[in-house]
């Protein structure tokens, strides 16, 4: 408490209020920034917008902006990335539910300690490299042991790299929402016979569905906006298809190709990418908002 | 293993020890439980009513570092002879815990929860309706079965569970102070529903209320902990007995109020 | 006394048998996911160990990208990721440290402050590249800063804003009330009680936070290749206003080439950036023990 006392006593009432100024504005950049991912988005969109109808847009099946005649239907990038999105959920939700539910029911003090470090090292890899891991990795032993004559550039490994990468994030989550289960709930089944795993699969997992279900989302937004391994390991073709060994490409990897050339600013290509941007935002934005909505409404009060 | 113990007793203890790691919870405990009465265990907070309890049903076993010493005897048998399934010993020793505790199903699926684990094959709408009435709840929820358990009161929510430890056919029901979050007109209902139970199941009641051993109880025992913090039996008998008479000069300054 | 529990043919203590088995099988699936994530991790860092090691040398440190595989190398990259790292660090500990106070101290739990959160949450969801567009419209463009560090540095500044100012929300509400009571009742103010008493306390968090947040904006690609473009730069910045490249663009840039060499170079990169990582979420555990055990004492 010496040093409180020993403050300087001249501090008057007109310097906290600069303080809260300064306080205040510095917390002003986190709504400016939105505000400002907002407009941009949205003024750059629309000078897209003033070429491409936006039915064009989100109706055509064909995107072929870098050669002629140019086509700016946006469905095979969307189609790309929920090839993509959909497989690593083919991952990510049982290998990382499997995950919670060992980590937060079975394993042991001393498992955890080792595996949950483990799996946050897992969520701090940075993208580009697992782009390069399914690359240079999974493409080869898929075209080696499954399917011989696949391309190198494909939706498949892609999405299983990808499904792998959000595993720790929906693992995390899931688990928060099971450690949150109430033991009494636990003890309530025991006391009816149940075994183990019926407490944990009868109980436990359904208890806490909604915080399951919000990592879910959350993570398949993830995927939804990652970018250099789709980038890297999906290839550049925009194609409608639901064959996983298809070159495909996601609204993230065009972003990424057009701005790896330079582009002149203003061109209409160069506006084509705040129009995919958009289209991105809003659908993370969507799924973010649907997964805070899933906690909220089905949240039990146990 | 059988032992041989008088038939009228459903629980048989010797020397019964409990640790926690390396706290002794309880030392030497002997004690009967006769069927088809209602046994309570009384005591002071901590002195170990709740872990005993928890002896009857092995919920202790859920605790890592819980060892227990010395026989717990079940219809004769060794309740923890290594043969012996926790699984199958709570599927046939009903719980009711301290705080109502429904699983965040509907109502009907609460009750019916214990019969479909259990691999019931008969119809489970029956069970649940009989469980249901046995707990004096059916007239209350017979509309409303496919709503939340949470939409209940506290009371009905303790007697949902009750239901629901019903719907398995125990042979015992263990109470570890089921009312003790409920307001007094709900204990009162509470109360009625254990008294006519106990006509057909044992009961072993814990309660840190005296008026309420006195109250519902058929037997008595009486708890405290030593000066190490170890739980053991001071005196059990005859429920107007020890409140009226109590042999042990601890029993009658708990129950006169000049101790705990 | 017990109803026909049992199965149309299996007693019960057979059916007991079956639900613990399925038990076990279950336990064995439920460890066997857990280990997928683990397996990938050890595949994924002997990977890049066998591919890259070959290529890292001092030379590799030292010389500038090349056409020829054997004499390519990362300063450029590693100077603009450190002159990116260190200008981020400037930029968003002081506005992530203001926004937490200003959140934790200055405000009630009101509207004004459920929307504060609830923006830094979701800003937390937009994708990188998101980012990447605002800073290409703002500061490259319309601010005119062009593709400098200083550029980059500020789109990644607002990329990691929201974990540095989650992890010092935390740390400000870790600290005891206790403590700001005993300064007010000493006659402080608020701003010198946060200055004397909650800072201080909260420092290590904070710094964990922050240390953290950069470890994240060393290993960002997406964004950075909006603000800088892919290019072949033969220097290392010296201004804050000149063009530069980071260590995953240049990763980026070895991965896209088809020959088997530059993947061997893009994996002793990818060597390099990972320890860089790793030195930093060390140093960032280091101090939250650290802390933590005086915090105990």
């Amino acid at each position: 408490m010496a040093t409180v006392w020993a403050l300087k006593r001249r501090t008057t009432r007109r310097n906290e209020q600069i303080i809260f100024l300064v306080l205040f504005l510095s917390a002003m950049v986190s709504i400016l920034t939105t505000v400002g991912i907002i407009y941009v988005l949205v003024s750059e969109s629309l000078g897209f917008f003033q070429q491409v109808s936006l039915w064009d847009f989100l109706m055509g099946s064909q995107w072929t902006p870098l050669f002629q005649p140019q086509h700016f239907g946006v469905l095979p990038l969307v189609g790309g990335t929920l090839l993509v999105t959909g497989l690593s959920a083919l991952v990510a939700l049982p290998v990382g539910l499997g995950s919670a539910v060992y980590l937060s029911e079975y394993a042991p003090e001393r498992a955890r300690r080792v595996l949950k470090p483990l799996l946050e090292v897992l969520a701090g890899v940075p993208t580009v490299v697992y782009g390069y891991f399914a690359l240079t990795f999974v493409t080869p032993l898929l075209q080696r042991y499954l399917f011989h004559d696949m391309i190198v550039f494909n939706a498949l490994s892609a999405g299983l790299v990808m499904g792998i990468m959000i595993i720790p994030l929906v693992a995390a989550l899931s688990e928060d929402a099971m450690v949150a289960v109430p033991r009494s709930l636990r003890e309530g089944a025991y006391a009816l016979g149940a075994t183990k795993f019926e407490v944990v699969s009868k109980v436990v997992v359904p208890s806490a569905l909604s915080g399951v279900v919000a990592a879910f989302i959350l993570g398949l937004s993830r995927a939804i906006g990652e970018t250099m391994l789709v980038t890297i390991a999906a290839g550049a073709t925009p194609r409608l298809t639901l064959d996983p060994r298809e070159s495909i490409q996601a609204m993230t990897a065009y972003i990424v190709q057009v701005s790896l050339g330079e582009t002149p600013h203003g061109t209409l290509v160069y506006h084509s990418i705040f129009a995919v941007g958009l289209t991105l935002f809003v659908m993370t934005l969507g799924m973010n908002i649907l997964g805070q909505w899933v906690v909220h409404r089905w949240r039990a009060r146990y | 293993m059988v032992q041989a113990t008088a038939p009228s007793e459903v629980f048989h203890v010797r020397d019964l020890n409990f640790y926690y790691g390396m706290f002794r919870a309880l030392r030497g405990i002997n004690l009967a439980i006769p069927r088809q009465r209602i046994f309570a265990l009384i005591g002071p907070s901590g002195c170990g009513k709740s872990t005993l309890l928890r002896c009857f049903n092995r919920m202790n076993d859920l605790i890592p570092g819980a060892r227990v010493e010395g026989e717990v005897l079940f219809n004769g048998a060794d309740l923890y002879a290594p043969e012996v399934d926790p699984a199958e010993i709570r599927y046939r020793i009903g719980m009711v815990f301290q705080k109502p505790n429904p699983f965040p199903k509907s109502i009907f699926d609460n009750v019916a929860f214990g019969p479909r684990i259990n691999g019931y094959t008969g119809d489970i709408a029956e069970v649940v309706e009989r469980a249901l009435r046995r707990a004096a709840l059916w007239d209350e929820v017979k509309d409303r079965l496919k709503q939340s358990a949470y939409a209940l009161s506290g009371g009905q929510q303790q007697r949902l569970c009750i239901a629901r430890a019903l719907a398995v056919e125990p042979e015992v029901i263990l109470m570890d102070e089921p009312c003790s979050a409920l307001d007094p007109a709900a204990t009162l209902a509470i109360e009625d529903l254990i008294r006519e139970l106990s006509k057909e199941y044992a009961i072993v009641l814990v309660t840190h209320n005296m008026q309420q051993a006195a109250r519902v109880s058929d037997r008595t025992a009486f708890l405290m902990m030593d000066e190490s913090r170890s739980g053991f039996l001071v005196e059990e008998g005859e429920t107007e007995e020890i409140f009226a008479n109590p042999h042990d000069k601890r029993t009658e300054a708990y129950i006169t109020g000049r101790y705990g | 006394m017990l109803w026909p529990v049992l199965g149309p043919r299996l007693t019960f203590r057979q059916r007991l048998g079956v639900r613990k088995t399925l038990g076990r099988a279950a336990y064995v699936f439920l460890l066997g996911t857990t280990l997928v994530g683990i397996a990938t991790l050890a595949a994924l860092l002997l990977d890049i160990l066998l591919d890259g090691l070959p290529w890292l040398s001092v030379d590799f440190f030292t010389n500038y990208p090349s056409r020829h595989p054997e004499q390519a190398g990362i300063r450029a990259a590693l100077f603009g990721t450190l002159w990116m790292a260190a200008l981020t660090a400037l930029l968003c500990f002081p506005i992530g440290v203001a926004t937490a106070v200003y959140l934790e101290e200055y405000t009630s739990q009101n509207w004004l402050s459920r929307i504060f959160n609830t923006n830094i949450s979701n800003l937390a969801g937009v994708p990188s590249i998101v980012y990447g567009l605002l800073g290409l419209a703002i500061f490259v463009h319309t601010l005119s800063l062009g593709r400098s560090v200083l550029a980059g540095a500020l789109t990644m500044t607002l990329l990691v804003l929201p974990v540095v100012i989650v992890s010092a929300q935390e740390a400000i509400r870790a600290v005891p009330d206790a403590h700001r009571q005993g300064a007010y009742a000493l006659g402080a103010t608020k701003w010198q009680t946060v200055r004397n008493i909650v800072l201080p306390a909260a420092l290590p968090g904070i710094l964990t936070g922050t240390i953290l947040a950069m470890a994240r904006a060393v290993g960002e690609a997406a964004p950075m290749i909006a603000i800088a473009a892919l290019v072949y730069l033969t220097f290392t910045p010296v201004s804050p206003l000149d063009r530069f490249t980071v260590l995953p663009i240049q990763i980026f840039n070895w991965v896209s080439r088809p020959q088997a060499e530059w993947q061997g170079v893009a994996a002793a990169a990818i060597g390099v950036l990972l320890v860089l990582m790793l030195g930093m979420n060390a140093a960032a555990i280091l101090l939250r023990n650290k802390y933590q055990r005086r915090s105990e004492e």
